[in-house]
């Protein structure tokens, strides 16, 4: 410290000496800290999700089974997947709500690649709970849709959040439909 | 007083690394402590002895337990019936929780009557805030490691408060679990940080005790030490009387182990964590309650902070402004036995705490929203608006002279520090 002071008040025959080193002194802690930074990340990094928990993303569901009216809950990547098979009112339901009337503007259309068929993340935009809903006995909240008990946030029959303290619509993940009654999330 | 002894052992061991001297000034008779202190200054000792029975029935537990998914849930249920004595040590554990943040609640509302907080000793009341934050977080992980539907829900919804970051929030919360969900990866690091941050408590006491040795404990007067007629030796008269509590205190947490273990805990974490179904009412542990309420209570968007990220700032901001408190309170006056309307607003908001707790138990439905950010709302008023107009408004009644008049009656060597009258109010 005591250098780069001197060389600061202009050491007269001594700067060129003085300006080397400061800048060598430099050099070494911007090179120290690009290090430091390069050792840090692979610490960060290994918190991250492994290629194991990678692999397993993606599932297969066979579609066949379920009815008009019906519902199931699948798993992928350890989150409930709700599948429905909506019925024609449903869609109807969905379809003839004018947009600005909702918290995260999207259309039904949107949201499914074969209108029967929708496939939403189940989990809440809150907080993360998981929406009742999927089974005849339980709440569908005002729009005949999800009702997350948590904190009390209402779903549409697309899945789109119509009241309570949840910012987005419930998530519809990258799906295809591998056949007319097979799709593959993820 | 310096440290003296005979012991041929003990000076030999002295000469070279002087440690007897050393536990003399911390615990011993060569520290001068007030004489007034009160039984709310046992507090302090409360909760060491609480953090030292938490480290080593801990250590025990995890010589049982196992931190994976398929048998957590199973080798907790071994630990309550085939490990000898395993009930005894979980429920010590389970309840220890509860016990330590009681004794550290009553310690910091000690601090807030009596001014503690106040110059030359912020660094010391910081310190303890840093103590309380690395409380919660290893209560909170501590409470997942069980993987019942309180532990795995509970860890859902407090992980998924950093998703209100604007930007980076969600690939954060896929950080922090090490998966898209809460899993095996998240249990296993929620395991080993639990088991790291006790030492941590610990490492951060030591520098909270350090700070309170440089100026000496406050007292219930809160005025300055004029000499050693204020004062008494630590031991054995502030050991005697810590031992004294301890035993009050380990009657009470033997009372709840024995005959209400299960008083303070949720019945659903008696069922296995259960990724698929959700319990009806998510509640945390009662010593949250109060922060959850604020997490809630903040239902609107305020400008362009959506009303997620407005609750989390709300919960954190409750703590954080905390730090700030030595210089929000601009009182020169301590002690709350000389400050007529702070001492009533220090029970308004013992009272206003309560009723966040109360409505963070409740469903969020009508009227406890509109009750809990009203609380919300009185809680940052106290510290933002009332205590810094206090300041300018409140006229306090006259301090006494010295720790020593009251207690003297004018007789002794108080005359000595009479003349140090004009510098307590400064």
């Amino acid at each position: 410290m005591a250098d780069i002071a001197k060389s600061a008040s202009g050491g007269g025959g001594e700067h060129d000496g003085e300006s080397r080193r400061d800048f060598l002194f430099l050099a070494a802690g911007a090179m120290g800290a690009v290090g430091a930074a390069a050792v840090v990340w692979p610490l960060i990094d290994s918190l991250n999700p492994a290629a194991d928990v990678l692999a397993l993303a993606s599932t297969e569901v066979d579609l066949s089974p379920v009815e008009v009216g019906q519902a199931i809950t699948v798993t992928w990547r350890g989150k409930p997947v709700f599948i429905r098979h909506r019925t024609e009112q449903e869609i109807e339901q969905a379809r003839s709500v004018p947009l600005d009337e909702l918290v995260d503007p999207a259309t039904d259309e949107s949201r499914v690649i074969e209108a029967p068929w929708l496939v939403m993340v189940g989990i809440c935009t809150h907080l993360g709970c998981v929406p009742l809903g999927q089974k005849p006995s339980e709440p569908k909240g005002d729009f005949g849709g999800w009702f997350c008990p948590c904190h009390g946030s209402h779903y549409d029959t697309s899945g789109r959040i119509r009241k309570g303290p949840a910012p987005l619509n419930l998530v519809v993940p990258e799906y295809a439909f591998d056949d007319e009654t097979t799709i593959t999330i993820g | 007083m310096a440290f003296q002894t005979n012991n041929p052992v003990i000076r030999w061991i002295e000469y070279r690394m002087p440690i007897f001297s050393f536990v003399d000034h911390s615990v011993g008779s060569g520290y001068p402590t007030p004489k007034n202190l009160n039984y709310f200054w046992n507090f302090g000792s409360l909760a060491g002895i609480a953090l030292v029975i938490m480290i080593v029935t801990g250590i025990l537990l995890a010589m049982q337990y196992t931190p994976h998914v398929d048998y957590a849930f199973a080798s907790v249920e071994r630990i309550m019936r085939d490990v000898n004595y395993g009930w005894l040590i979980r429920y010590i554990h389970m309840n220890g929780a509860s016990f330590f943040f009681i004794v550290v609640y009553i310690h910091i509302f000690r601090g807030l009557y009596y001014g503690s907080y106040k110059a030359p000793r912020e660094l010391l009341w910081m310190l303890g805030l840093v103590i309380l934050l690395l409380m919660m977080a290893t209560a909170f992980m501590g409470y997942v490691l069980p993987w019942g539907q309180m532990s795995f829900w509970g860890a859902t919804v407090i992980t998924n408060l950093f998703s209100a970051i604007p930007l980076v929030g969600e690939s954060i919360v896929t950080w922090l679990w090490g998966g898209f969900s809460v899993d095996n990866p998240t249990l296993n690091r929620f395991f080993a940080l639990h088991y790291l941050l006790p030492f941590v408590i610990f490492g951060v006491v030591v520098l909270h005790i350090w700070a309170l040795h440089r100026f000496g404990s406050n007292n219930p007067l809160g005025i300055d030490v004029k000499g050693p007629q204020d004062t008494i030796p630590f031991h054995p008269y502030y050991t005697v009387k810590d031992y004294f509590g301890f035993g009050v205190f380990f009657i009470i947490f033997a009372a709840v182990i024995f005959f209400a273990p299960n008083y303070m805990g949720h019945p659903d974490n008696y069922i296995e964590a259960n990724a698929l179904q959700t319990p009806p009412h998510i509640v945390p542990e009662w010593y949250f309650l109060p922060f959850y309420a604020m997490l809630r209570a903040v239902t609107f968007d305020i400008w362009f902070i959506d009303a997620k990220l407005g609750g989390v700032i709300a919960m954190f901001g409750s703590i954080l402004i905390l730090f700030l408190l030595p210089w929000l309170d601009s009182s020169p006056v301590r002690s709350s036995k000389f400050r007529p309307i702070y001492k009533q607003l220090f029970w308004v908001l013992v009272a206003d705490c309560i009723l966040l707790g109360y409505v963070g138990s409740q469903p969020p439905e009508a009227p406890w929203v509109l009750i809990g950010q009203l609380a919300t709302l009185y809680y940052f008023a106290h510290f933002l608006v009332l205590l810094p107009l206090l300041g300018k408004l409140e006229r306090p009644k006259p301090l006494p002279v010295s720790i020593s008049e009251p207690v003297l009656k004018g007789s002794g060597p108080v005359g000595a520090s009479a003349t140090a009258k004009p510098m307590e109010k400064a």
